[in-house]
């Protein structure tokens, strides 16, 4: 065998990897009792997924019939693999404490633990399948998965939150389902019966093909029931109790994973429509709810009196922002969509992590409870004042960037429509400092102040990419995203 | 295909018949009537599914006959009457809406359904267009129903005759691949799974399964 033919291997392997190795990681640990070793098992095999996901930039493995990656979705895992990857070192520390204080058992930990390997597997079959109907079961389980995380503090709020997320989520999975059969029908004319007709590469080559009215009524299904989980407004009522009942380490994959991977479904059939000359253009109604979820959002962050649940509003409020991108199409606004993307999910969970460990050390939730933080946990009070000033995107971070590009694109189109996004943004900006104002200065009063052991790596490492983003783009990956932003049309 | 000879009369029919068995599941105003009435819809499905694996010579199709005959028309209907035996609700449930509006407005869905579907879909056959538009309304009326329950058994139900209206739909489509009838029918146990899990922890915590009651305690809890 020449070393070529063993590259060549080991990159067709790299696409199973990213599959096989959180799958076996989800059977081991679904065995491990010691929650420590359990925990180191969680981190390595996410950090080999993670490495396993970046192999594919080097060489790409061939096409099957199930499996693909193309340029669009590589992005998504890489950075998929990444968060997984820092979550679970954040989850390591995070969970540590939950057991210190009893909050958690050693049976609900390796529950925990196996489904947190589950979940990144349905989230990377979602995201490398090349079959409409298998990344509607990926996302399924994914969503399954996420429902049992979210109540395993079987509290009152916990279940309730799980009980609305579950039968929220399983309505809109149904819909998309139905999407996903009249896509099927609007193919099997011209692709034919059988496998091929929910196969992504044949169904993009034929689309022009395709019954447009057919297509036209499967995307309002489709953007309905993959939009109820992207948590667009007035879809998104499950995404704030979910985010705040559930461990902070699931927040913070909720929303700087899961949320994109339903949105990666809804923009490759955006691509399908864009393919049909007859079939409407996709992008108003999607310019329509992302304009909605920011301005319903902004407002909302006013009067909220728990930080978790703040902070899932703006996740709402961003995705928002992301949907109105793509939405207004073209290389400019698919290039700030992208880049706000990950901006975001990088920003989010690391602000997410930071809650948790706040949240740990004043040993409650409550906004009115957090005081001075500054003054009692220097290191913390300050990356949740630098983590806000990213998110509502104020410069030196990438955030910056990416609003300013989706605004700026805008305006050169529809001046009216970019005004409203300026004061969507203004609006959920005053919110977000007022927040952070009291939380992080003032007089922090006789709360706990217990000394945190906080893991800080992943979140200066997520910080430190999002300032680094925002002071020079590294040119590789501009002219990744470029390239990508013109592929999404 | 034979055109509209008795193949289609029989599929149109035992489609047009699960519609019917929508329209009863909305009316029940009796937890174990109701379970009654989704196992007749199971039934109904499973009919109209074997019918479809005959007419279009597909085997594989008897398979998610049987599945929805064992799994949703005889197990589940059985475990929810345990469930309900045990937790004493054998009281009336309050629905949001009166029955009368209630009705009306699954009329309304049905039309709305027939509009769409037979105009989006001149181009296919004709027995995929009216299982397509029979499809879309008892998933709009397995949402209407959801909507209409306060009662989280009922909200069960209303999510698994929506569920049967996605099967239908799956099985109409001429050829569809495997992969997807045995997703649908995988995702109802595993959905009947983590339902019933709830359920239990539902009763454990609150001593109700009336969605209300958690509103209630949540409204509280501010």
């Amino acid at each position: 065998m020449t070393v070529l033919d063993l590259l060549s291997d080991a990159n067709i392997n790299a696409l199973f990897a990213i599959l096989a190795l959180p799958a076996a990681a989800a059977a081991l640990l679904a065995a491990l009792p010691g929650y420590r070793l359990a925990s180191r098992v969680n981190v390595a095999a996410s950090g080999l997924t993670f490495l396993a996901a970046l192999s594919l930039f080097v060489r790409r493995p061939q096409m099957g019939l199930y499996l693909q990656v193309d340029d669009l979705s590589i992005v998504f895992i890489v950075l998929n693999t990444f968060v997984g990857f820092t979550t679970s070192l954040f989850s390591a520390s995070y969970i540590a404490h939950e057991i210190e204080i009893g909050r958690l058992t050693r049976r609900r930990l390796r529950f925990y633990h196996a489904m947190y390997q589950v979940l990144m597997f349905g989230m990377n079959l979602a995201l490398v399948s090349n079959n409409i109907g298998v990344m509607w079961v990926a996302i399924e389980l994914a969503t399954l998965t996420t429902v049992m995380m979210v109540g395993i503090y079987r509290t009152h709020q916990a279940l309730e939150a799980a009980w609305k997320y579950f039968i929220l989520g399983s309505v809109g999975i149904a819909l998309a389902l139905f999407g996903t059969i009249l896509v099927y029908v609007a193919a099997r004319p011209v692709v034919g019966e059988g496998l091929s007709g929910m196969v992504w590469t044949v169904l993009i080559g034929q689309a022009h093909r395709f019954d447009p009215a057919l297509l036209n009524v499967a995307f309002v299904f489709l953007l309905l029931g993959y939009g109820t989980k992207v948590g667009l407004a007035p879809l998104h009522a499950w995404l704030p109790d979910a985010h705040a009942e559930g461990p902070t380490p699931i927040s913070a994959v909720l929303s700087g994973l899961l949320l994109n991977v339903a949105l990666y479904a809804v923009l490759r059939f955006k691509l399908l429509l864009a393919a049909n000359p007859g079939a409407i253009a996709p992008g108003p109604m999607m310019v329509t709810m992302g304009l909605a979820s920011v301005l319903f959002a902004a407002f909302m962050l006013y009067r909220r009196k728990d930080i978790k649940r703040l902070f899932a509003y703006s996740s709402i409020e961003h995705m928002g922002i992301i949907a109105f991108a793509f939405g207004m199409g073209g290389p400019l606004a698919n290039f700030a969509g992208l880049l706000h993307m990950t901006m975001h999910s990088l920003t989010k969970s690391a602000i997410f992590y930071t809650v948790g460990h706040i949240a740990q050390v004043k040993g409650t939730q409550r906004i009115a409870d957090i005081r001075g933080l500054t003054a009692s946990h220097p290191a913390l009070g300050w990356t949740l004042v630098a983590g806000v000033i990213a998110i509502a995107g104020l410069p030196p971070f990438g955030i910056f960037v990416s609003e300013f590009l989706v605004v700026s694109s805008t305006f050169a189109r529809q001046p009216l429509l970019a005004m409203l996004l300026v004061f969507g943004l203004l609006v959920a900006f005053g919110a977000l400092l007022m927040q952070v104002q009291a939380m992080a200065f003032g007089d922090p009063g006789k709360g706990p102040a217990a000394p945190v052991r906080a893991s800080y790596l992943p979140i200066f490492g997520h910080l430190l990419l999002v300032l680094g983003a925002g002071i020079a783009l590294p040119p590789a990956l501009a002219a990744w995203f470029e390239h990508v932003a013109r592929l999404l049309g | 295909m034979t055109g509209l000879g008795i193949d289609f009369d029989v599929a149109h029919m035992l489609a047009g018949l699960l519609v019917l068995v929508s329209f009863m599941l909305l009316y029940q105003d009796r937890l174990t009537a109701l379970i009654n009435v989704f196992a007749l819809h199971a039934a109904t499905l499973s009919l109209s599914v074997a019918w479809q694996a005959y007419v279009q010579d597909a085997p594989h199709l008897y398979l998610t006959a049987v599945i929805a005959l064992g799994l949703k028309a005889i197990v589940i209907p059985l475990a929810l009457h345990r469930m309900v035996r045990r937790l004493g609700i054998h009281r009336e449930i309050e629905s949001v809406v009166g029955i009368g509006p209630t009705m009306l407005a699954g009329m309304g869905l049905v039309a709305l359904s027939m509009v769409v579907m037979l105009k989006v879909t001149p181009g296919a056959d004709q027995l995929a267009r009216e299982d397509l538009a029979f499809a879309l309304s008892v998933l709009l009326l397995g949402l209407l129903m959801m909507v209409t329950r306060r009662n989280a058994v009922g909200l069960v139900l209303g999510f698994m005759s929506l569920e049967n209206g996605l099967v239908l739909a799956a099985t109409g489509a001429k050829g569809m691949p495997l992969v997807v009838e045995i997703s649908v029918a995988f995702s109802v146990l595993i959905a009947f799974i983590v339902i019933g899990v709830f359920l239990f922890r539902i009763r454990e915590r609150f001593e109700t399964v009336d969605v209300g009651a958690i509103d209630r305690f949540r409204e509280g809890r501010r």
